[in-house]
């Protein structure tokens, strides 16, 4: 059994992860399987993280997060969690690879998944020309006219890096302006590839093999018209990833775990919650670095708080069980 | 580091098309963040059915043509092929589990 085991490998994991090494908690990190190191694996550079004035890479920011976590003692799991029982004073975390791990704490930061639009064929198309990861997909789309849809900083950065391979990239907003911060407001304004179109909502995909283009809807008149596309980018924002513990925690009315005040603490005790799942607003990586802090310092104070001899019994070199195949 | 054979444009007919083999085709690229999270999972993969796939790799930065050919348009793309054609696409990384199951037909 261990004293705590992280769950999620972004900002607020490995932040929590540091923290509780340093502690000597010897924390176990869930970093899953194909999202380890999270939302920031598909961005390219990060420019609003302190402490980096010229800017770094998203993926050499993670790798640099969980370079800092090993180096103090935490043990990293690759692999995805796919049961929790959170309820007793031994919480039981179950992995895909059949392992069953115990702890007395759990730090639940497993960030938020991106939204869909939520039509019939995105479905279908994603992967042939719906795509939620400019970086991954964009250089497919080199000399082709491509849409963005959203308005916030990561619909921006999306439309600009796209820039570099389609001849022409429109923002579709279903607003009259964008929520995104100046700097990339004005960086999409006066980039002469990038046309807006405020007002609009995206009412259908259309494309057979691929996508060929969308049918709009103006919000103001309510008139539709269609557009030619190649490709579609949907940049809508993200949901709480929390389907592993709806049931056992409290949520709150935006959907996000609900917890005491300022501190990470959930409904039940000894699980504690960090970053974007507890986030409705802010959302950055510095936030959600900071909300691991915030877990891992709470989780010590729970611990230390425990019966000795419950304690005594959390040592980090305890083999897993295994299900059963 | 991935034992995968690398497959280019000139050599895909022979290394793949031509095979009488299963062979997975992994289409990545340098710059994918996921195509480097799942790579290891498809090594893995490979591994353990080495008797019934063989596990390639196109690099589409490299071979531009293959991939406009089979119009991929998202990496990772991972297509089986058996006797020069696809039996099955699967689009973006997933964990292993979810991949065996995928393939789990030609796997079995």
């Amino acid at each position: 059994m261990r004293q705590t085991i992280i769950i999620g490998s972004g900002p607020a994991g490995y932040t929590a992860a540091i923290y509780a090494a340093r502690a000597n908690l010897r924390p176990l990190l869930i970093a899953s399987s194909v999202e380890a190191g999270g939302e920031l694996m598909k961005t390219t550079e990060v420019e609003n993280y302190p402490g980096f004035p010229e800017g770094i890479m998203g993926p050499d920011l993670m790798a640099a997060f969980q370079a800092q976590a090993e180096r103090f003692g935490t043990e990293i799991v690759f692999d995805d969690v796919t049961s929790l029982d959170l309820a007793g004073d031994v919480k039981t975390v179950t992995l895909g690879n059949g392992d069953v791990h115990e702890a007395l704490s759990i730090i639940f930061a497993t960030g938020s998944a991106y939204r869909k639009l939520g039509l019939g064929d995105e479905e279908r198309l994603s992967g042939h020309g719906v795509s939620w990861c400019a970086t991954c997909d964009g250089f497919f789309f080199r000399n082709k006219t491509i849409a963005v849809v959203g308005g916030g900083d990561s619909a921006m950065e999306e439309a600009n890096f796209l820039t570099k391979f389609a001849d022409r990239v429109y923002v579709i907003h279903r607003s009259a302006s964008l929520r995104a911060s100046q700097t990339m407001q004005d960086r999409s304004v006066n980039n002469p590839k990038i046309e807006f179109l405020f007002n609009r909502t995206v009412e259908r995909i259309y494309g057979d093999a691929s996508v060929t283009g969308v049918g709009l809807r103006n919000t103001v008149d309510g008139s539709e018209s269609t557009l030619d596309l190649s490709g579609l980018f949907i940049a809508i924002g993200a949901d709480p990833r929390t389907h592993l513990v709806h049931g056992m925690l409290d949520f709150t009315a935006e959907g996000t775990i609900a917890v005491d005040g300022r501190s990470s603490r959930t409904s039940l005790p000894g699980v504690f919650a960090a970053g974007d799942v507890l986030d409705p607003t802010y959302r950055q990586a510095v936030t959600a670095a900071g909300s691991g802090t915030v877990a891992a310092l709470d989780a010590e104070h729970y611990l230390a708080s425990l019966p000795k001899d419950l304690l005594a019994k959390a040592t980090a070199d305890a083999e897993p069980a295994r299900v059963p195949a | 580091m991935s034992t995968a054979k690398d497959v280019t444009d000139a050599s895909f007919q022979a290394d793949v098309l031509d095979s009488d083999k299963l062979v997975l085709v992994d289409f990545w690229a340098e710059w994918c963040g996921p195509c480097r999270a799942v790579g290891p999972i498809l090594d893995q993969i490979a591994a353990e059915h080495a008797d019934k796939i063989e596990l390639v790799k196109v690099n589409v930065d490299d071979n531009m043509a293959i991939a406009a050919k089979y119009q991929i348009t998202s990496i990772p793309a991972i297509k089986l092929f058996k006797g020069g054609e696809v039996v099955k696409s699967v689009i973006g990384a997933k964990p292993k589990p979810a991949l065996e199951a995928d393939f789990a037909e030609w796997l079995k």
